[in-house]
Protein backbone atom coordinates (compact mmCIF):
# COMPACT_ATOMS: atom_id res chain seq x y z
CA UNK A 1 0.00 0.00 0.00
CA UNK A 2 1.37 3.36 -0.97
CA UNK A 3 1.51 6.06 1.66
CA UNK A 4 -1.14 8.68 2.09
CA UNK A 5 -0.37 12.13 0.73
CA UNK A 6 0.96 14.37 3.47
CA UNK A 7 -1.15 17.24 4.71
CA UNK A 8 1.04 20.06 3.47
CA UNK A 9 -0.62 23.29 2.35
CA UNK A 10 0.22 22.69 -1.30
CA UNK A 11 -1.15 19.14 -1.24
CA UNK A 12 -4.35 20.18 0.45
CA UNK A 13 -5.01 23.07 -1.94
CA UNK A 14 -4.14 20.96 -4.96
CA UNK A 15 -6.25 17.94 -4.08
CA UNK A 16 -9.29 19.96 -3.06
CA UNK A 17 -9.05 22.08 -6.22
CA UNK A 18 -8.74 19.07 -8.47
CA UNK A 19 -11.63 17.27 -6.77
CA UNK A 20 -13.76 20.42 -6.91
CA UNK A 21 -13.11 21.07 -10.59
CA UNK A 22 -13.66 17.46 -11.67
CA UNK A 23 -16.88 17.20 -9.71
CA UNK A 24 -18.17 20.48 -11.14
CA UNK A 25 -17.44 19.22 -14.63
CA UNK A 26 -19.34 16.00 -13.93
CA UNK A 27 -22.29 18.00 -12.59
CA UNK A 28 -22.31 20.30 -15.58
CA UNK A 29 -22.35 17.32 -17.89
CA UNK A 30 -25.30 15.67 -16.12
CA UNK A 31 -27.13 18.99 -15.97
CA UNK A 32 -26.95 19.52 -19.72
CA UNK A 33 -27.98 15.90 -20.32
CA UNK A 34 -31.04 16.08 -18.04
CA UNK A 35 -32.10 19.66 -18.75
CA UNK A 36 -34.27 18.79 -21.72
CA UNK A 37 -36.02 15.73 -20.17
CA UNK A 38 -36.75 17.72 -17.01
CA UNK A 39 -38.33 20.54 -19.00
CA UNK A 40 -40.25 18.02 -21.04
CA UNK A 41 -41.61 16.19 -18.01
CA UNK A 42 -42.58 19.46 -16.31
CA UNK A 43 -44.37 20.56 -19.45
CA UNK A 44 -46.05 17.17 -19.78
CA UNK A 45 -47.28 17.46 -16.19
CA UNK A 46 -48.90 20.79 -16.96
CA UNK A 47 -50.47 19.51 -20.17
CA UNK A 48 -51.85 16.45 -18.37
CA UNK A 49 -53.28 18.61 -15.63
CA UNK A 50 -54.87 21.03 -18.11
CA UNK A 51 -56.47 18.17 -20.02
CA UNK A 52 -57.75 16.67 -16.79
CA UNK A 53 -59.52 19.80 -15.60
CA UNK A 54 -61.06 21.22 -18.78
CA UNK A 55 -63.77 20.16 -21.22
CA UNK A 56 -62.64 19.19 -24.70
CA UNK A 57 -60.64 21.84 -26.52
CA UNK A 58 -58.74 22.08 -29.80
CA UNK A 59 -56.19 24.83 -29.29
CA UNK A 60 -52.85 24.78 -27.50
CA UNK A 61 -53.49 26.32 -24.07
CA UNK A 62 -49.77 26.51 -23.37
CA UNK A 63 -49.40 29.11 -26.12
CA UNK A 64 -52.14 31.23 -24.53
CA UNK A 65 -50.58 31.45 -21.15
CA UNK A 66 -51.32 34.58 -19.13
CA UNK A 67 -50.32 35.67 -15.67
CA UNK A 68 -53.11 37.22 -13.61
CA UNK A 69 -52.65 38.04 -9.92
CA UNK A 70 -49.53 35.85 -9.97
CA UNK A 71 -51.53 32.83 -11.17
CA UNK A 72 -50.93 31.06 -14.47
CA UNK A 73 -53.97 31.09 -16.74
CA UNK A 74 -54.27 28.70 -19.67
CA UNK A 75 -57.09 29.57 -22.01
CA UNK A 76 -58.78 26.63 -23.77
CA UNK A 77 -60.84 27.15 -26.93
CA UNK A 78 -62.93 24.98 -29.14
CA UNK A 79 -63.62 26.31 -32.64
CA UNK A 80 -62.28 29.65 -31.43
CA UNK A 81 -64.76 29.93 -28.54
CA UNK A 82 -63.42 29.95 -25.01
CA UNK A 83 -64.56 26.80 -23.23
CA UNK A 84 -62.70 27.41 -20.01
CA UNK A 85 -59.53 28.39 -18.23
CA UNK A 86 -57.12 26.10 -16.47
CA UNK A 87 -55.75 28.06 -13.55
CA UNK A 88 -52.71 27.01 -11.60
CA UNK A 89 -53.53 28.23 -8.14
CA UNK A 90 -52.03 27.77 -4.72
CA UNK A 91 -52.43 28.36 -1.02
CA UNK A 92 -49.76 28.79 1.60
CA UNK A 93 -52.23 28.02 4.39
CA UNK A 94 -51.90 24.24 4.21
CA UNK A 95 -50.98 22.29 7.30
CA UNK A 96 -47.49 21.81 5.89
CA UNK A 97 -47.30 24.91 3.73
CA UNK A 98 -47.79 25.04 0.00
CA UNK A 99 -50.76 23.43 -1.71
CA UNK A 100 -50.86 23.73 -5.47
CA UNK A 101 -53.94 22.99 -7.57
CA UNK A 102 -54.91 23.08 -11.22
CA UNK A 103 -58.49 24.30 -11.41
CA UNK A 104 -60.63 24.23 -14.53
CA UNK A 105 -62.99 27.20 -14.56
CA UNK A 106 -65.73 27.75 -17.09
CA UNK A 107 -65.85 31.31 -18.41
CA UNK A 108 -68.58 32.23 -15.90
CA UNK A 109 -66.40 31.03 -13.02
CA UNK A 110 -68.08 27.67 -12.44
CA UNK A 111 -65.62 25.05 -11.27
CA UNK A 112 -65.34 22.32 -13.86
CA UNK A 113 -62.70 19.98 -12.45
CA UNK A 114 -59.84 20.14 -9.98
CA UNK A 115 -56.53 18.39 -9.86
CA UNK A 116 -54.08 18.50 -6.99
CA UNK A 117 -50.59 19.25 -8.30
CA UNK A 118 -48.65 19.43 -5.08
CA UNK A 119 -49.38 18.91 -1.41
CA UNK A 120 -47.43 17.93 1.66
CA UNK A 121 -50.38 17.40 4.00
CA UNK A 122 -50.35 14.69 6.67
CA UNK A 123 -50.72 11.29 4.99
CA UNK A 124 -54.07 9.75 5.84
CA UNK A 125 -55.52 13.01 7.13
CA UNK A 126 -54.94 16.12 5.04
CA UNK A 127 -53.77 14.04 2.10
CA UNK A 128 -57.41 12.99 1.66
CA UNK A 129 -57.78 16.28 -0.17
CA UNK A 130 -56.76 14.34 -3.25
CA UNK A 131 -59.69 11.91 -2.81
CA UNK A 132 -62.52 12.29 -5.32
CA UNK A 133 -65.01 12.09 -2.43
CA UNK A 134 -63.72 15.43 -1.13
CA UNK A 135 -63.17 17.13 -4.48
CA UNK A 136 -66.55 16.13 -5.95
CA UNK A 137 -68.47 18.56 -3.76
CA UNK A 138 -66.84 21.51 -5.54
CA UNK A 139 -67.59 20.41 -9.09
CA UNK A 140 -70.14 22.42 -11.05
CA UNK A 141 -70.35 24.94 -8.23
CA UNK A 142 -69.97 28.65 -8.91
CA UNK A 143 -67.99 30.38 -6.17
CA UNK A 144 -70.12 33.47 -6.87
CA UNK A 145 -73.03 31.78 -5.10
CA UNK A 146 -71.33 28.82 -3.43
CA UNK A 147 -69.52 29.91 -0.31
CA UNK A 148 -65.98 28.56 -0.45
CA UNK A 149 -65.63 28.14 3.28
CA UNK A 150 -65.91 25.13 5.53
CA UNK A 151 -69.21 24.74 7.35
CA UNK A 152 -67.50 25.56 10.64
CA UNK A 153 -66.74 29.03 9.25
CA UNK A 154 -70.24 29.50 7.88
CA UNK A 155 -69.60 28.27 4.34
CA UNK A 156 -70.92 25.41 2.22
CA UNK A 157 -67.94 23.07 2.21
CA UNK A 158 -67.82 19.74 4.05
CA UNK A 159 -64.37 19.70 5.61
CA UNK A 160 -62.23 16.55 5.69
CA UNK A 161 -62.56 14.87 9.07
CA UNK A 162 -59.77 16.06 11.39
CA UNK A 163 -58.29 18.23 8.63
CA UNK A 164 -60.06 21.56 8.84
CA UNK A 165 -56.84 23.45 8.14
CA UNK A 166 -56.27 21.54 4.92
CA UNK A 167 -59.87 22.03 3.87
CA UNK A 168 -59.60 25.77 4.54
CA UNK A 169 -56.42 25.96 2.48
CA UNK A 170 -58.12 24.08 -0.36
CA UNK A 171 -60.97 26.61 -0.32
CA UNK A 172 -58.45 29.44 -0.14
CA UNK A 173 -56.72 28.17 -3.29
CA UNK A 174 -60.03 27.82 -5.15
CA UNK A 175 -61.16 31.28 -4.08
CA UNK A 176 -57.87 32.69 -5.31
CA UNK A 177 -58.39 31.22 -8.77
CA UNK A 178 -61.95 32.52 -8.92
CA UNK A 179 -60.92 36.02 -7.81
CA UNK A 180 -58.14 36.05 -10.38
CA UNK A 181 -60.57 35.08 -13.12
CA UNK A 182 -62.87 37.89 -12.09
CA UNK A 183 -60.13 40.49 -12.05
CA UNK A 184 -58.86 39.23 -15.40
CA UNK A 185 -62.32 39.62 -16.92
CA UNK A 186 -62.62 43.08 -15.37
CA UNK A 187 -59.29 44.10 -16.82
CA UNK A 188 -60.24 42.89 -20.28
CA UNK A 189 -63.43 44.88 -20.04
CA UNK A 190 -61.63 48.01 -18.95
CA UNK A 191 -59.13 47.76 -21.76
CA UNK A 192 -61.84 47.78 -24.42
CA UNK A 193 -64.17 50.34 -22.90
CA UNK A 194 -61.45 52.43 -21.28
CA UNK A 195 -63.62 52.96 -18.26
CA UNK A 196 -62.32 53.57 -14.80
CA UNK A 197 -63.06 50.82 -12.34
CA UNK A 198 -65.76 52.15 -10.03
CA UNK A 199 -69.52 51.87 -9.97
CA UNK A 200 -69.70 50.18 -13.35
CA UNK A 201 -67.39 47.58 -11.99
CA UNK A 202 -70.04 45.52 -10.26
CA UNK A 203 -72.20 45.64 -13.36
CA UNK A 204 -69.52 44.42 -15.70
CA UNK A 205 -68.73 41.54 -13.39
CA UNK A 206 -72.17 40.09 -13.78
CA UNK A 207 -72.64 40.89 -17.47
CA UNK A 208 -69.45 39.76 -19.10
CA UNK A 209 -69.46 36.18 -17.90
CA UNK A 210 -73.06 35.60 -19.00
CA UNK A 211 -72.24 36.53 -22.58
CA UNK A 212 -69.23 34.31 -22.55
CA UNK A 213 -71.15 31.33 -21.23
CA UNK A 214 -73.59 31.52 -24.09
CA UNK A 215 -70.67 31.54 -26.50
CA UNK A 216 -69.00 28.66 -24.78
CA UNK A 217 -72.03 26.40 -24.76
CA UNK A 218 -72.74 26.52 -28.46
CA UNK B 1 -14.39 -15.93 0.08
CA UNK B 2 -13.42 -13.42 2.70
CA UNK B 3 -14.83 -10.61 0.60
CA UNK B 4 -18.32 -11.99 1.05
CA UNK B 5 -18.41 -10.98 4.67
CA UNK B 6 -18.13 -7.31 3.68
CA UNK B 7 -21.25 -7.74 1.61
CA UNK B 8 -23.34 -9.41 4.29
CA UNK B 9 -22.06 -7.15 7.04
CA UNK B 10 -24.60 -4.44 6.39
CA UNK B 11 -27.59 -6.72 6.08
CA UNK B 12 -28.08 -7.64 9.72
CA UNK B 13 -24.87 -7.61 11.76
CA UNK B 14 -24.21 -3.94 11.21
CA UNK B 15 -27.48 -2.88 9.66
CA UNK B 16 -27.09 0.89 9.33
CA UNK B 17 -30.63 1.73 10.43
CA UNK B 18 -31.34 -0.87 13.12
CA UNK B 19 -27.92 -1.61 14.59
CA UNK B 20 -25.67 1.38 13.87
CA UNK B 21 -28.69 3.71 14.20
CA UNK B 22 -27.31 6.00 11.49
CA UNK B 23 -29.40 8.02 9.07
CA UNK B 24 -32.30 8.15 11.47
CA UNK B 25 -33.77 11.31 9.94
CA UNK B 26 -34.73 9.75 6.58
CA UNK B 27 -35.61 6.48 8.29
CA UNK B 28 -38.27 8.21 10.35
CA UNK B 29 -39.36 10.88 7.92
CA UNK B 30 -39.85 9.20 4.55
CA UNK B 31 -41.29 5.87 5.65
CA UNK B 32 -44.95 6.87 5.59
CA UNK B 33 -45.41 4.48 2.67
CA UNK B 34 -43.51 1.41 1.51
CA UNK B 35 -42.77 2.86 -1.91
CA UNK B 36 -41.22 6.00 -0.40
CA UNK B 37 -38.93 3.88 1.76
CA UNK B 38 -37.92 1.81 -1.24
CA UNK B 39 -37.20 4.88 -3.39
CA UNK B 40 -35.19 6.61 -0.71
CA UNK B 41 -33.24 3.41 -0.04
CA UNK B 42 -32.36 2.87 -3.68
CA UNK B 43 -31.30 6.50 -4.15
CA UNK B 44 -29.14 6.39 -1.02
CA UNK B 45 -27.64 3.06 -2.11
CA UNK B 46 -26.64 4.49 -5.46
CA UNK B 47 -24.93 7.46 -3.83
CA UNK B 48 -23.29 5.18 -1.29
CA UNK B 49 -21.82 2.88 -3.93
CA UNK B 50 -20.53 5.77 -6.06
CA UNK B 51 -19.04 7.69 -3.15
CA UNK B 52 -17.45 4.61 -1.56
CA UNK B 53 -15.96 3.65 -4.91
CA UNK B 54 -14.48 7.07 -5.61
CA UNK B 55 -13.31 7.74 -2.08
CA UNK B 56 -11.52 4.43 -1.73
CA UNK B 57 -9.92 4.98 -5.14
CA UNK B 58 -8.74 8.45 -4.14
CA UNK B 59 -7.83 7.61 -0.56
CA UNK B 60 -4.11 8.04 -1.13
CA UNK B 61 -4.31 11.42 -2.83
CA UNK B 62 -6.64 13.04 -0.29
CA UNK B 63 -4.54 14.56 2.51
CA UNK B 64 -5.82 13.57 5.93
CA UNK B 65 -6.56 17.09 7.15
CA UNK B 66 -8.93 17.94 4.31
CA UNK B 67 -10.58 14.56 3.94
CA UNK B 68 -13.99 15.63 5.25
CA UNK B 69 -14.43 18.55 2.80
CA UNK B 70 -13.25 16.30 -0.01
CA UNK B 71 -15.76 13.58 0.96
CA UNK B 72 -18.58 16.09 1.21
CA UNK B 73 -17.85 17.51 -2.26
CA UNK B 74 -17.83 14.02 -3.76
CA UNK B 75 -21.02 12.96 -1.96
CA UNK B 76 -22.84 16.20 -2.79
CA UNK B 77 -22.00 15.78 -6.45
CA UNK B 78 -23.49 12.30 -6.59
CA UNK B 79 -26.57 13.43 -4.69
CA UNK B 80 -27.16 16.25 -7.15
CA UNK B 81 -26.74 13.81 -10.03
CA UNK B 82 -29.35 11.50 -8.48
CA UNK B 83 -31.60 14.52 -7.94
CA UNK B 84 -31.38 15.63 -11.57
CA UNK B 85 -31.73 12.14 -13.02
CA UNK B 86 -34.78 11.33 -10.90
CA UNK B 87 -36.36 14.66 -11.79
CA UNK B 88 -35.83 13.89 -15.45
CA UNK B 89 -36.81 10.24 -15.66
CA UNK B 90 -38.96 9.36 -12.62
CA UNK B 91 -40.94 12.54 -11.90
CA UNK B 92 -43.56 10.72 -9.80
CA UNK B 93 -41.00 9.24 -7.44
CA UNK B 94 -39.24 12.60 -7.36
CA UNK B 95 -42.46 14.25 -6.26
CA UNK B 96 -42.92 11.75 -3.44
CA UNK B 97 -39.35 11.98 -2.13
CA UNK B 98 -39.03 15.70 -2.83
CA UNK B 99 -37.02 17.35 -0.10
CA UNK B 100 -35.32 14.20 1.12
CA UNK B 101 -33.02 13.75 -1.87
CA UNK B 102 -30.81 16.76 -1.09
CA UNK B 103 -30.73 15.51 2.49
CA UNK B 104 -28.84 12.39 1.40
CA UNK B 105 -25.78 14.69 1.46
CA UNK B 106 -25.91 14.85 5.22
CA UNK B 107 -27.05 11.25 5.67
CA UNK B 108 -24.62 9.95 8.26
CA UNK B 109 -24.53 6.51 6.66
CA UNK B 110 -22.76 7.79 3.57
CA UNK B 111 -20.22 9.99 5.31
CA UNK B 112 -19.94 7.35 8.02
CA UNK B 113 -19.04 4.57 5.58
CA UNK B 114 -16.62 6.87 3.74
CA UNK B 115 -14.89 7.76 6.98
CA UNK B 116 -15.00 4.37 8.70
CA UNK B 117 -14.57 2.04 5.76
CA UNK B 118 -13.83 3.37 2.29
CA UNK B 119 -10.80 5.45 3.19
CA UNK B 120 -9.10 2.45 4.79
CA UNK B 121 -10.04 -0.38 2.45
CA UNK B 122 -9.60 -1.44 -1.15
CA UNK B 123 -11.96 -0.39 -3.90
CA UNK B 124 -13.52 -3.85 -4.22
CA UNK B 125 -14.19 -4.20 -0.52
CA UNK B 126 -15.56 -0.66 -0.34
CA UNK B 127 -18.02 -1.32 -3.13
CA UNK B 128 -19.11 -4.60 -1.53
CA UNK B 129 -19.53 -2.81 1.77
CA UNK B 130 -21.59 -0.08 0.08
CA UNK B 131 -23.84 -2.63 -1.63
CA UNK B 132 -24.40 -4.49 1.63
CA UNK B 133 -25.04 -1.32 3.62
CA UNK B 134 -27.30 -0.01 0.88
CA UNK B 135 -29.38 -3.17 0.77
CA UNK B 136 -29.56 -3.21 4.55
CA UNK B 137 -30.71 0.40 4.63
CA UNK B 138 -33.23 -0.10 1.83
CA UNK B 139 -34.59 -3.22 3.54
CA UNK B 140 -34.95 -1.35 6.81
CA UNK B 141 -36.79 1.56 5.16
CA UNK B 142 -39.02 -0.79 3.20
CA UNK B 143 -39.99 -2.80 6.29
CA UNK B 144 -40.67 0.39 8.26
CA UNK B 145 -42.71 1.83 5.40
CA UNK B 146 -44.71 -1.37 4.93
CA UNK B 147 -45.61 -1.66 8.60
CA UNK B 148 -46.63 1.99 8.84
CA UNK B 149 -48.59 1.92 5.59
CA UNK B 150 -50.48 -1.26 6.53
CA UNK B 151 -51.35 -0.16 10.05
CA UNK B 152 -51.92 3.49 9.22
CA UNK B 153 -53.60 3.35 5.85
CA UNK B 154 -54.59 -0.29 5.28
CA UNK B 155 -52.71 -0.45 2.02
CA UNK B 156 -49.37 -1.59 0.67
CA UNK B 157 -47.65 -0.31 -2.49
CA UNK B 158 -50.96 1.25 -3.57
CA UNK B 159 -52.89 -2.02 -3.13
CA UNK B 160 -55.72 -1.53 -0.70
CA UNK B 161 -55.60 -4.43 1.78
CA UNK B 162 -58.38 -3.37 4.11
CA UNK B 163 -61.62 -1.79 3.04
CA UNK B 164 -61.66 1.99 2.67
CA UNK B 165 -63.84 2.33 5.76
CA UNK B 166 -61.70 0.16 8.00
CA UNK B 167 -60.53 1.93 11.11
CA UNK B 168 -56.78 2.29 10.70
CA UNK B 169 -54.42 3.76 13.25
CA UNK B 170 -53.50 7.11 11.76
CA UNK B 171 -50.90 7.66 14.45
CA UNK B 172 -48.62 5.30 12.57
CA UNK B 173 -48.45 7.67 9.62
CA UNK B 174 -47.35 10.51 11.84
CA UNK B 175 -43.96 11.08 13.48
CA UNK B 176 -44.84 9.40 16.81
CA UNK B 177 -45.82 6.26 14.88
CA UNK B 178 -42.43 6.32 13.19
CA UNK B 179 -40.65 6.32 16.55
CA UNK B 180 -42.87 3.53 17.89
CA UNK B 181 -42.29 1.34 14.83
CA UNK B 182 -38.57 2.12 14.88
CA UNK B 183 -38.28 1.17 18.55
CA UNK B 184 -40.03 -2.15 18.10
CA UNK B 185 -37.96 -3.00 15.03
CA UNK B 186 -34.68 -2.21 16.81
CA UNK B 187 -35.76 -4.44 19.70
CA UNK B 188 -36.68 -7.20 17.28
CA UNK B 189 -33.35 -7.00 15.44
CA UNK B 190 -31.48 -6.99 18.75
CA UNK B 191 -33.26 -10.10 19.97
CA UNK B 192 -32.66 -11.89 16.67
CA UNK B 193 -28.99 -10.98 16.87
CA UNK B 194 -28.78 -12.29 20.43
CA UNK B 195 -30.60 -15.50 19.68
CA UNK B 196 -28.45 -16.45 16.70
CA UNK B 197 -25.32 -14.94 18.22
CA UNK B 198 -24.52 -12.81 15.20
Amino acid sequence: MSKKLESTLLNMVLSLTIIGVTMSAALGFVYTKTKYPIEKSNKQNIINAIQAVLPEFDNDPLSEKEIVNDLEFYCARKNGKIVGYAVKTFSMKGFNGLISLMVGLKPDGTIYKIRVLEQKETPGLGSKMTDPSFIEQFLDKNPGSYKLKVKKDGGDVDAITASTITSRAFCDALQRSYDALKSKQNNNDNVTSDEIKNINNSDSVSKIPVNKVKGGEK
Amino acid sequence: MNSLKYLTNGLLKENPAFVLVLGTCPTLAVTTAAINGLGMGVAATFVLICSNLLISALKNVIPNKVRIPAFIVIIATFVTIVDLVMQAYTPDLYKALGVFIPLIVVNCIILGRAEAFAQKNSVLHSVLDAIGMGIGFTMALFIMGSIREIIGNGSILNHQLLSEDAKTILLFLMPPGAFITYGFLIALVNSIKKKFNI
